[in-house]
Formats: structure tokens, C-alpha cells, sequence
């Protein structure tokens, strides 16, 4: 800790402060249940990984999902084959993507711009197509992977854990990962990723990731091998995403080849960008804003709706209705595309770069602590 | 032999799509350098005017059931029928030509807007901030789509005449099995004169030109006085059209839902890739290759060889020839490196 700058210092404290209390400050916006909860965690692990490589070399690789599904199949096998303790699972997934991403990010990083873009989709669309179809036997195809009764779990019996009666729960050492201790243990994990993060951003090595994201060639010419840092930044970035789907499998033990389709690539992209590239906070607030919506907004419907909008006259109500819920329920997604293209065009750091302009605009002469520990993020 | 000629069929058809979608892609990366990720939403709208089309051209009214004597029932038939008879029918037949020639003035205006409205303010951007504003765009379209088509797939069919299968091998003398459905046929033709006319139009118009020199040299055409960009409009209008029409004329084959274009999108990527960035003819050799060897893998003699093969051939290509050829099939130097 005492090497971290004072802005950083808050900054972490003030993160672990608002994770921590997210059941209770997420409440009044209809967000505070554990499973959404879990879900901001995990995907903001993931894009916390992302932003690792994208926001730090620049490089953008479409096909991270593929990650996030080998880190899933890989957990839920230990807790069919070994145990239903979560630490194996979870160490295990990490070491499985680290050995795919040494072996893909070798691959790929021979090539840069458009061309590491597309090898890198080229690669989890194999993935998940391979899943799909040849290699159902390990990943049991469209029904996806789940547990089931009858189950070895070799490490169990032998330290000789009790057997239940059905599917057992996953579990950290004799506490259950569902509900609020699930969250909790994702926040923590969340917490330790920041952190590592952070102290990576902050580091020779992450100052040498932002140089081959400005200017490659010249890094090359003062004789920096820069494809083996990219390469230990896509390891890294894969782990995050590895770690992210272990805990997807953890919180509900369950790996479908979904989980890799370009889309789930797709959008960790969104939420590096709409949170803001680059920064420290700004993938963990994208995560959040994007699973709520998806959470949230797709649970509206015309009912609720109504009854928001009851106090217009009836004949204003039915149209506003109407074109409001083109953005919620089923369309969710087009809110989502809509913030998108605003953001892109008008704030193109994301929301991280919005709230500071704000910030300058509101106290122009005296900036706060609070906007020195934004700032720091950058 | 009969087999392999007719997979070597088969995979026109996919191939013609791809390489519809690439040339347009690859026509606004050559011109203005977007990589536009909307493309596919493109494709996806223009199958959607032919689904706009026919629901215009069935709608219905109630009219008596005269089939039956004697039985109070009404029907739903098309206001076309009713009041031209057998034309009418006919002519909702046709729904799917008929859009095609509706589909070139609206993609037109659409590509335009796109354009002028959005795409113009990106060019002194990144390009990874053009793709992600295309992107968003491109999740717009889908959802407007969802929004008023549903999230189905709507089939659409081909005109009543062209529904069979034509007999091809009995034509070349090869056996009465290889037979290819007509309208596949038709697509190919259609897609072949849509390139040989966008090449035509490039090779032997003075516009043609002036847009080939400025995908040369941009800056040096600006220097002689001419108003580059606005030929570059005009180019951007045509890859939406060429995009349209392809999405317009492939629905009798695949019927078409809001996420058809984004399928699409990632295999044209694919596509222009190999062909190599900015390479017209490359990225048409490459739509045809990736979908025949994609429909060759599909064949059950190679699926048993190699098993999985036929899920991954596209891919495992782009792999082999990114890491070997680093431009592409025909691609040139200096094209999107840093």
C-alpha cells in the first residue's frame, strides 16, 4: 500500500467503500437484489481485465468471450470431478485461460491493428463453434454443461464432506455462494482485481503498455521487444475474463457456449468504452450501467409504464407510453445503442470523460479531493 | 463428381452474399477508410424492405368465400387480387423484385444520410472509434427493426415461377441428381451482375475515375479541384445499395430476423480480411473461396475426416493467411497497419 499515490489511496478506499455498501445504496434504484449484484461484480471483473489490454495497448481483441466461456466450462468440471469448493475451481479456470491466452495472444499479437481484431474473433468463433458441435462430449453442446446427480467429486469424499441428498451448492470452505455471500465474495475478488489493476496501471510495466498503445515503432526502435509485453497483457487481460466466468459458474453452475459468442465480446467492448478506455473506475461503472439495463429496463413493461406516466392526460399518455416503451422491456437494447452513439459522438472518453468535464464545468477554479481521485484514474 | 459439383453449387449462393457485403465494405474502406461496422444492419434492412413490400402488397380485405355455395364465410384476400384478378396475385408473387427496385432510391437516401448525418464527422477519428459509432448505429437499426417487425424470422418467398429446383446436371449431362433451386441460381446471376457492374462503373466512367484516383491518392485529387468528398458520398450511397440489394434478394433463401445482418457482418469481416484490406477484387475472389470451401466442408465425407471442420473452415482460412500472408489474399502495403 505505501507505494500507491494519496489520490490512489482514496480512490481504493472510496471503491471498496461504495462495493461494499452496493446492496443498500443500489436499493432505491431497484437494483439491490444479490444476483444483479453478483452480475455488476463478475462483469466488472471482466471488463476491469479487458480495459488491461485494450485501454493500456490499445489492442482490441473481439473474441475475449471466448475467455469468459473456457474459464465457465473449466469451473463447472471441478465442481463435478473435484470439489464443490469454489477456491479450486476458481484457481483452476485462471490457469486453463492463462495457457489459452499464452497460446492465442502468441498467435495473434504477430499482427496488430484490424487484422489482431479479427484473428482474435476468428479464434472464439471457433471456439464456439467447436463447442456447439465436436467437442459436446466436454461441453455438452446446447444444453450446456451442469451438474448433476451422481457427480464424483473426488476431493470431497475424501476429506469427506457430507454428502447431500440431490445437486449440492457450491461453497467457499462450508459457506454457500448464493445470495448476499456470493456477492460479497465476488466484491472481494472484485476488490483484489482493482487492486491489481491498479498497482498494474501504475507500474514500469503498465507505463511501457501505454507506450506501445501511443507509438509502437518507436518503443521498437529503441530496442523494446513490445510483442512480449502485449503478450503478458493479453495473459493477464485473459485471466481477468478466466477469473470473471469461473464466477459466473460459481454463482450459478451452469457453462452454455452463449458465453462465447461475439456478442459477449462485444460487449465488454461497450462497457470498456461507455465506462471510459483507459480508466481506472470507468469499465467497472460500464459493467454496472450495462447489466442494469439489461436487468432493469428489460423489466419494465406497459403496466408499470402507466403507472408512471398515470398522471398525464389520457390523451398524452397513451402516445409517450408507447414511444417510451420502445426503449425498455424487449428494447432494451436500443436505449443501450442509442447512449451508445450519443456517447461516441459527443464524449468519445465515456462516461468517465463526461463526469469530469461536468466536474470542471460545475467547480471550474477549485477542483475537489474527489476530482483529484478521478483524475488519478487516468 | 457429381457431389463435389454439387457443393461447388451450394456454395454460391452463401459465397454471392459474401461477397455482395465485402465489396461494399471494402468500397467504403477504400474511399473514406471507415471500417463500418453497420453493414450488416444494412444487409438486414434491405432484406426488410422486401418484407415491407410483400406485407404492403398482401394486405387484405374480407370478401365473401364464393368457393363454397351455399356457406355464409368470409376470407382475407389481398386488395391486389380483388381488384386486378389473376395479375394481382401474380403480382404479389413478385414481391421480392419488386422490392429490389424499391430498395436502390431508398438504401441510396439512406446510405446518404448515413453519410453526411454521422459517418463524416467520424474521419479524422480512430478507427476504433469509427467502428464503435457504426456499431451503435448498427444496434439501433436492429432493434428499430425488432421493434416493428418482432423477432422472428419472417419468410418471404421467391416468385411462383422460380420456386422449383432447375436441373442443371440434366443441362451439362450429369445425371439427374444435381439438381439447384432456381432462385439460388437466380441470386447468383444477380450478384455477378451487381459486381460486374460496380466494377464497370469504376473502370469505365469518368466517376469511376476520379474515385479510383482518389482511393490512390486523396489529397493530390483534392489539389486538382476536385470536391472528392462528395464523389465519396455518392460511393458510400452505392455500398449501401449493393448492401441492400443482396439482403433484398437473399430473403427468399433465408427468411429474415433483426440479427440476420450481424451473422453476416462477422463473415464479411472475415472475408475482406483475406482478401486484404482495401482490394476490391479480393475481397469478391475471397466471398466466393470462404463460402465454397465452407460448403465443401459441410459435405459428410470431409465432416467424417476431419470432424468439427465444417464449424470452423472460414475461420481456421483467415487464421492461415493472416499469419502467413500478412496483408491478405491481394492485399496492399501499408493498408490499416497502425
Amino acid at each position: 500500500m505505501n507505494t500507491l499515490a494519496k489520490q490512489d489511496r482514496w480512490l481504493l478506499i472510496g471503491f471498496i467503500l461504495v462495493l461494499l455498501a452496493g446492496p443498500v445504496l443500489l436499493k432505491p434504484f431497484g437494483a439491490g437484489y444479490p444476483d444483479l449484484l453478483q452480475k455488476f461484480c463478475i462483469f466488472g471483473i471482466f471488463a476491469v481485465g479487458y480495459n488491461i489490454l485494450f485501454g493500456l495497448t490499445g489492442y482490441l481483441s473481439f473474441g475475449h468471450a471466448a475467455f469468459l466461456g473456457i474459464g465457465s466450462y473449466t469451473a463447472v468440471w471441478s465442481f463435478k470431478l473435484l470439489t464443490m469448493n469454489v477456491l479450486p475451481a476458481i484457481i483452476l479456470s485462471v490457469l486453463m485461460t492463462a495457457v489459452f491466452g499464452l497460446v492465442i495472444g502468441f498467435l495473434c499479437l504477430r499482427r496488430s491493428g484490424i487484422y489482431f481484431s479479427i484473428l482474435t474473433l476468428a479464434f472464439a468463433q471457433m471456439a464456439y463453434n467447436l463447442a456447439y458441435s465436436v467437442l459436446t462430449p466436454i461441453t455438452n453442446g446446447e444444453t450446456g454443461l451442469q451438474l448433476v446427480k451422481g457427480d464424483p467429486h473426488v476431493l470431497d469424499r475424501w476429506f469427506g464432506v457430507p454428502v447431500v441428498e440431490g445437486i449440492p451448492s457450491t461453497n467457499f470452505f462450508g459457506i454457500s455462494m448464493v445470495g448476499y455471500s456470493g456477492f460479497y465474495f465476488c466484491a472481494a475478488l472484485l476488490i483484489i482485481s482493482f487492486y491489481v489493476a491498479m498497482r498494474l496501471t501504475r507500474s514500469p510495466f503498465g507505463l511501457m503498455l501505454k507506450a506501445i498503445k501511443s507509438n509502437q515503432n518507436r518503443l521498437k526502435y529503441t530496442g523494446v521487444n513490445t510483442r512480449s509485453y502485449a503478450l503478458i497483457a493479453f495473459v493477464i487481460s485473459g485471466c481477468y475474463a478466466g477469473l470473471a466466468g469461473a464466477l459466473l459458474a460459481v454463482t450459478d453452475p451452469l457453462a452454455g457456449a452463449d458465453r462465447m459468442h461475439w456478442s459477449a465480446s462485444g460487449e465488454v467492448v461497450l462497457m470498456t468504452i461507455l465506462g471510459g478506455v483507459g480508466t481506472l473506475l470507468g469499465p467497472v461503472i460500464g459493467a454496472g450501467v450495462i447489466k442494469y439495463l439489461e436487468n432493469i429496463f428489460s423489466s419494465f413493461n406497459e403496466q408499470i409504464l402507466n403507472g408512471v406516466f398515470g398522471f398525464l392526460p389520457d390523451a398524452l399518455q397513451h402516445p409517450v407510453v408507447k414511444f417510451v416503451g420502445l426503449f425498455v422491456g424487449e428494447g432494451w437494447e436500443l436505449t443501450l445503442g442509442v447512449l451508445f452513439l450519443v456517447l461516441i459522438i459527443f464524449v468519445p472518453g465515456g462516461l468517465m470523460q463526461g463526469f469530469q468535464s461536468l466536474q470542471r464545468r460545475v467547480f471550474p477554479a477549485q477542483p475537489t479531493p474527489a476530482a483529484d481521485a478521478t483524475r488519478g484514474a487516468h | 463428381m457429381d457431389a463435389i459439383f454439387l457443393q461447388l453449387l451450394n456454395g454460391l449462393d452463401k459465397g454471392s452474399a459474401y461477397a455482395l457485403i465485402a465489396l461494399g465494405l471494402t468500397l467504403i474502406f477504400g474511399t473514406l477508410g471507415v471500417v463500418n461496422f453497420a453493414h450488416g444492419a444494412l444487409f438486414m434492412l434491405g432484406g426488410f424492405c422486401a418484407v415491407g413490400v410483400q406485407k404492403l402488397l398482401n394486405l387484405s380485405t374480407q370478401v365473401k368465400d364464393e368457393s363454397i355455395p351455399g356457406l355464409e364465410m368470409m376470407v382475407d384476400v389481398p386488395y391486389l387480387q380483388v381488384w386486378f384478378g389473376d395479375t394481382g396475385a401474380q403480382l404479389i408473387s413478385f414481391a421480392v423484385p419488386i422490392s429490389v427496385i424499391l430498395a436502390i432510391p431508398l438504401m441510396l437516401l439512406v446510405g446518404v444520410v448515413m453519410e453526411r448525418g454521422l459517418i463524416r464527422h467520424f474521419y479524422h477519428r480512430t478507427h476504433a472509434d469509427q467502428i464503435l459509432v457504426t456499431f451503435g448505429l448498427a444496434i439501433v437499426l436492429q432493434e428499430l427493426i425488432k421493434s416493428f417487425f418482432g423477432a422472428t424470422p419472417i419468410p418471404v418467398p421467391a416468385p411462383q415461377m422460380l420456386t422449383g429446383s432447375a436441373n442443371i446436371g440434366e443441362w451439362l449431362g450429369m445425371g439427374a441428381g444435381v439438381s439447384y433451386p432456381w432462385w439460388r441460381l437466380v441470386y447468383f446471376c444477380f450478384s455477378t451482375a451487381v459486381i460486374a457492374m460496380v466494377f464497370a462503373f469504376l473502370q469505365f466512367t469518368t466517376f469511376g475515375m476520379v474515385v479510383r484516383a482518389g482511393m490512390r491518392d486523396r489529397e493530390t485529387v483534392g489539389l486538382l479541384g476536385i470536391h472528392i468528398e462528395r464523389r465519396f458520398t455518392v460511393v458510400f450511397g452505392i455500398a449501401v445499395v449493393v448492401a441492400g440489394v443482396a439482403g433484398a434478394m437473399y430473403t427468399p433463401i433465408v427468411s429474415p430476423n433483426y440479427r440476420i445482418g450481424m451473422d453476416f457482418l462477422v463473415l464479411s469481416f472475415v472475408v475482406v480480411v483475406v482478401g486484404g484490406m482495401g482490394s476490391l477484387p479480393g475481397a469478391v475472389a475471397s466471398g466466393f473461396l470462404l463460402g465454397i470451401l465452407q460448403s465443401f466442408a459441410s459435405m459428410n465425407e470431409v465432416k467424417q475426416l476431419i470432424p468439427g471442420i465444417d464449424q470452423v473452415i472460414v475461420y481456421l482460412v483467415a487464421v492461415g493467411i493472416l499469419l502467413t500472408r500478412p496483408r491478405g489474399l491481394l492485399g496492399r502495403k501499408g493498408v490499416m497497419e497502425d
